[in-house]
């Protein structure tokens, strides 16, 4: 309100030209943003037979030049139907919660111990944790494959999804959520009142830092729903192929038919946008929690 | 001095975690050291060669093709990518603009996306007569309408690929920033009769300093480990003449396909040091700014 203290005409164009400029920037970026998400739409949607004709959607004679009739949805329907796509969805479905919860659960444990209590041992774990922030993944692949032979781990989600559960960076993440957001007094009031340690972190600290606890469920979540190379290098079995292992297999066994393929990555991008529309809030503001106060 | 819970309470909330960790990071990280010291022939031989895999890597032209190739691309990512995400966090921060969560959920969406789905689309739009050179030619007659950029702009192509991918992801560190910069501080800066340009170098960027570095920091982390983007995009290869080769790739490449797991070793943690010696500088330029 304080630039209507000087109502002038002069102030009120140059307050008009501000918006036209600010709005048509934001929108010219959302366009560029969204455009590949149209292309995709219009992929999926296009018979294979015409999908290289047009970049979007086909010509024709319907409303708009657009030949709507054309569209159908024979790619979803053969994703299902031929090419058994229920299978890796359920796989990644099971592989992206288990792990995903699993791993925010261990990751909040420790990073909420590592915040607030004194213990032998804490330094370490938490210079450990920092050092292993930095630690490419790939360095990891062929030691940890070894370890899963000698386990008898190969070719199971037990395999994928137990390595998965020392997430360092999630450790990091909610030891400086619990620094920020639990204030230690709570902790000593609640043992005062003889409250067990164990209960304390469940009905105390987790409902303090919930944001985090939505923000990384939704990244592990993500990640491994999304994951490819883990599952490449651990899984054989076609059955057991998670999403983006198996639609990637598409790629080029009858020469590549991409409208499956567009179609099978609109199917894998429906659960997870469900998920960040529910996780939101949390997400957003979980996430940079760890960074604005480093 | 008891602070009045049991000794063992800490260890009951750490020991998942330090368990996985140990047999699942510690673990493979010291065995990785081991195999880096080594010649392996295949699973089975293997014999000890001390600092050969890395005296080999200094004179190996591949290695360091790798090497430059992806700095090229953490470059485009830390001067192309994150000025355009703060950009972007500034316009959504202006106190003028509606529907900033709409805005902000668009932007984030390509997150969403796995990177193999985002390889095989931008695959699509990257061909000769895909959507990239419609467009290019559209605005810019004089543009080559069938452009081979997988083959002559491979570098080029996948920082455009990971710039639509990650652009909004870092604009939501970028906006929490800048939501957390005084006003006070811009307003007495308005006061003196600061331009916007003097407002945005001595108030906003010591203000968001700190997450700025940090996201700079994540940025290197990331592109510096890219595999999958180029791996899938250039059908697992390192495209035409290698142009597309990087780090992650060459060391997949020498462990999982040529079994030289020694020398892939070697090559991790080469990377391991390098993305070390950032996060020690971040550590330094995060702290600077805290204390003034």
């Amino acid at each position: 309100m304080t630039t209507m203290k000087h109502p002038g005409s002069k102030k009120k164009a140059r307050t008009a030209g501000l918006y036209i400029v600010l709005y048509a920037a934001l929108i010219f970026c959302a366009m560029i943003t969204l455009v590949p998400f149209a292309y995709l739409l219009c992929a999926s949607l296009k018979p294979s037979e015409i999908f290289f004709d047009n970049l979007f959607l086909p010509s024709g004679d319907g409303l708009f030049g657009v030949g709507w009739d054309k569209l159908n949805l024979d790619h979803f329907y053969r994703l299902f139907a031929q090419e058994g796509f229920a299978r890796p969805i359920l796989n990644s479905t099971f592989f992206a919660s288990v792990s995903g919860v699993l791993a925010t659960l261990f990751a909040a444990m420790s990073g909420y111990a590592l915040a607030k209590y004194r213990f032998w041992g804490r330094e370490t774990i938490t210079k450990l944790v920092l050092a292993a922030l930095v630690v490419p993944g790939a360095l990891l692949f062929a030691p940890v494959y070894q370890q899963l032979y000698w386990f008898g781990m190969l070719d199971s989600y037990s395999g994928l999804i137990i390595p998965a559960l020392a997430p360092a960076f999630g450790v990091y993440l909610f030891r400086q959520a619990t620094i920020n957001s639990v204030p230690t007094e709570l902790l000593e009031s609640a043992r005062i009142d003889g409250c067990g340690e164990i209960k304390i972190f469940f009905t105390f600290v987790l409902p303090l830092i919930r944001p985090m606890m939505g923000a990384f469920l939704l990244l592990t979540f993500l990640g491994s729903w999304n994951n490819f190379i883990g599952a490449q290098i651990v899984l054989q079995t076609p059955e057991k192929m998670p999403l983006a292992v198996a639609i990637n297999q598409l790629r080029g066994v009858y020469g590549t038919d991409y409208g499956l393929i567009m179609a099978g990555t609109v199917v894998s991008i429906l659960p997870v946008l469900g998920l960040f529309l529910l996780l939101q809030k949390e997400f957003l503001s979980g996430l940079t929690a760890g960074a604005v106060k480093g | 001095m008891n602070s009045g819970y049991p000794k063992w309470a800490p260890y009951v909330f750490v020991t998942p975690f330090v368990a996985v960790f140990a047999v699942f990071m510690a673990y493979p990280m010291l065995y990785s050291v081991v195999l880096s010291l080594q010649q392996t022939f295949g699973p089975k031989r293997s014999q000890f060669v001390f600092l050969d895999n890395f005296s080999y890597l200094l004179t190996d032209p591949l290695f360091w093709k790798a090497m430059w190739n992806t700095f090229v691309f953490a470059a485009g990512s830390v001067f192309i990518q994150l000025p355009l995400s703060l950009g972007l966090a500034m316009l959504l921060n202006h106190p003028k603009v509606r529907g900033r969560i709409f805005f902000r959920l668009i932007f984030f969406a390509p997150a969403l996306v796995g990177t193999v789905f985002i390889a095989i689309m931008f695959g699509l739009m990257f061909s000769r007569d895909g959507l990239i050179n419609f467009t290019f030619h559209g605005l810019f007659a004089g543009f080559d309408p069938e452009f081979p950029w997988l083959e002559r702009f491979v570098m080029g192509s996948l920082i455009l690929a990971a710039l639509w991918q990650f652009v909004g992801f870092n604009m939501i560190y970028f906006l929490a920033a800048l939501q957390n910069v005084s006003k006070d501080l811009t307003e007495a800066a308005m006061v003196d009769g600061a331009g916007p340009w003097p407002r945005f170098l001595n108030v906003t960027i010591p203000a968001i300093r700190p997450v700025a570095s940090f996201v700079v920091l994540l940025s290197l982390i990331g592109s510096f480990q890219l595999f999958e983007l180029a791996w899938v995009l250039l059908n697992n290869s390192g495209g035409p003449n290698d142009q597309g080769l990087t780090v992650v790739m060459y060391l997949y490449q020498s462990g999982f396909i040529n079994g030289k797991l020694g020398y892939a070793s070697a090559i991790g943690w080469v990377l391991a040091v390098l993305l070390m010696c950032f996060a020690l500088i971040q550590h330094r330029v995060g702290r600077a700014g805290e204390e003034s």
